[in-house]
């Protein structure tokens, strides 16, 4: 019955529904990473004596990568993120199932009152967010630091080793939230004859946690890690916003302030491609790293 | 990389009522204590607290002048003036702020718009046509998810200034409607509940290939169509890097950006301060009603999105 032109029509369909995102994603991902790959090997050169003979760009191979890499201040911003991530991620992560599980435990009273409480501060953009907790962490108008004071607890919450803590204090207040609804929503879709199960093997309610929705929160908790990894590498609006506060935050706290800085203010694009391409490199790495790590761990599961 | 079919989802609309309080059908599996419950509750009012205090010194800030801002107890009201401060907010530089978030509704409203139509379209044609080259652009886009949208922002940038598209609305609008996590949702929402049998009956009563989309696909993908709408608009709304890398005129702002030029400008004119606290507190209550109002549709398409291991 189908005859050949009709079919070719039919080839002709999925093609026309794809390709208006197609050239977008093109034009908005391919195309920049593309762009920024090409600008990261090229360097403007001048010639004459004085650099007065005007200037040219020149093919440098991975010099630009070579001194991002030489540079301390960037290379202690990739250190910084690390260790935020190492230190951000956990807790957000622990917090995250935390509280999910409260909220799934047979105790909790007023589910729907703390899981919209919970999930308010997502609604806040992070640089509105940063601007009400700067206010916070300044003394003579938080009302936190003063608190302390008076108990005798001076703490200073903009200091060089306090700031970064700071900082991860306002993501997990941001998105803790958002990862708990991710949660709560994996545990309600175990079913019921599962917890039936682990009651007639007499198990405890904290049995039931480990054996029961830890194993089955998994594809929920992957999934909120490595969208945390990916936001922490991404840090910029927070140390932006905190910059005038803090004098520990410097023009080069985290791998994207030091690519925007880079651009924006030394006006050395190169540079900038170069660090930005690095730091999609260190996502990719780190999101994949932590997917093969979990397939290994539970290819069994 | 295992991105593959999602746990089945919550039925959209919070199905079970009963759980939902957390009150009765799981109170005879686990043994139900006054100890435990005093205990849950506890841990629960604790971490309330720790998310709506700031919530509630903006409420108490926006409310004060400039100087009880700064010198009265941060957590009680003082005098409070906040129609001064509202008219204030509204009012300067030529009503700027609310040129700022009708900038920030267009970009939100628009891009989310036409990113999950076009989600829409290539979910659906990447889940039920088979066509050369379909797993190629499939993974191409999963890997699209994974890429720190400030890595791109700045070659994107150099990329719009050769094009003379930089500092227009544009700048803004065309990174947002593309979404590769709302494709990824689309065709796995489609694979799961658009039955091949439906689309091959309305094809042989004659309908066009259009007609089929707009009729029956996107009438059956409406729950993760507003799921992705709803992502889209908090990620455009919320965003800040992009603006601040694209945008040199300050008419073109959205909130985000227009309130931290006040923020940047406050030590030179302290009104700022409060200005930027109250227009804080303008710009964010609505989006916080709108976030209670629609969460059951977030909880429903949340797990659609989940990777297993």
């Amino acid at each position: 019955m189908p005859t050949r032109a009709p079919r070719r029509r039919r080839d002709l369909v999925p093609v026309a529904f794809v390709a208006p995102f197609l050239l977008l994603f093109l034009l908005t991902f391919a195309l920049p990473i593309g762009y920024a790959v090409y600008q990261s090997v090229m360097d403007v050169e001048h010639t004459g004596a004085l650099g007065l003979g005007g200037s040219h760009t020149v093919f440098v191979g991975l010099r630009n990568y070579s001194d991002a890499l030489s540079d301390h201040a960037f290379v202690r911003s990739i250190g910084r993120v690390l260790l935020f991530a190492a230190v951000q991620v956990p807790v957000m992560v622990a917090l995250s199932a935390g509280l999910a599980l409260l909220l799934d435990s047979a105790s909790a009273r007023g589910v729907r009152f703390f899981r919209a409480a919970f999930f308010l501060p997502y609604g806040v953009p992070g640089v509105i967010a940063s601007i009400l907790w700067g206010f916070l962490y300044v003394p003579g108008v938080s009302p936190l630091v003063d608190g302390m004071r008076h108990l005798g607890l001076s703490v200073d919450l903009l200091g060089g080793n306090t700031v970064l803590w700071s900082i991860a204090n306002i993501v997990t207040w941001e998105f803790a939230g958002y990862n708990v609804l991710v949660l709560v929503a994996q545990l309600r879709t175990i079913p019921a004859e599962l917890y039936e199960a682990a009651r007639i093997d007499g198990a405890s309610a904290w049995m039931t946690v480990r054996h029961v929705k830890l194993p089955l929160l998994r594809p929920a908790l992957i999934l909120t890690t490595v969208f945390t990894i990916i936001g922490t590498l991404q840090l910029f609006a927070e140390p932006l916003v905190l910059k005038p506060v803090s004098s520990s935050i410097d023009s080069a706290y985290t791998p994207n302030l030091s690519a925007y800085n880079e651009a924006f203010t030394n006006d050395n694009y190169h540079l900038a491609a170069a660090e930005a391409v690095l730091l999609a490199l260190a996502a990719f790495a780190l999101s994949f790293g932590f997917l093969r790590l979990i397939n290994k761990r539970g290819g069994d599961a | 990389m295992s991105l593959q079919t999602p746990a089945r989802t919550v039925p959209p609309k919070g199905g079970t009522p009963a759980s939902d309080d957390g009150t009765t059908p799981r109170s005879g599996i686990t043994g139900v204590t006054t100890r435990s419950r005093i205990l849950v509750t506890g841990l629960l009012v604790a971490a309330a607290g720790y998310f709506l205090l700031p919530v509630y010194w903006l409420v108490v800030a926006s409310t004060k002048s400039t100087g009880s801002l700064f010198g009265s107890f941060g957590l009680w009201f003082s005098h409070p003036q906040f129609l001064s401060n509202l008219h204030q907010v509204v009012t300067y530089d030529h009503a700027i702020y609310l040129r700022w978030a009708a900038n920030s509704l267009l970009y939100a409203g628009v891009g989310a718009g036409v990113a999950t139509l076009l989600a829409a379209m290539s979910g659906y044609a990447l889940a039920k046509f088979s066509f050369t080259g379909r797993d190629t652009i499939f993974s191409v886009v999963l890997g699209g998810v994974l890429i720190p949208a400030t890595a791109l922002a700045l070659p994107m940038y150099l990329l719009f200034s050769k094009a003379g598209l930089a500092n227009s609305y544009w700048a803004v609008l065309l990174p947002s409607f593309v979404s590769p996590f709302g494709v990824y949702l689309c065709r796995i929402y489609a694979a799961a509940s658009i039955p091949d049998e439906l689309l091959e009956a309305a094809r042989i009563d004659g309908a066009g290939e259009i007609r089929i989309f707009t009729v029956v696909v996107l009438r059956i993908m409406t729950p993760a169509l507003v799921t992705i709408f709803l992502f889209q608009f908090v990620g455009i709304w919320n965003n800040y890097f992009l603006p601040l890398v694209m945008l040199s005129d300050s008419k073109l702002y959205p909130i985000t950006l227009g309130l931290t030029s006040w923020q940047s400008f406050a030590d030179r004119q302290p009104q700022l301060y409060q200005m930027t606290v109250g227009g804080a507190f303008v710009s964010v209550v609505p989006l916080m009603i709108a976030m209670v109002a629609l969460q059951r549709f977030w909880r429903s398409g949340l797990t659609e999105g989940s990777v297993k291991g």
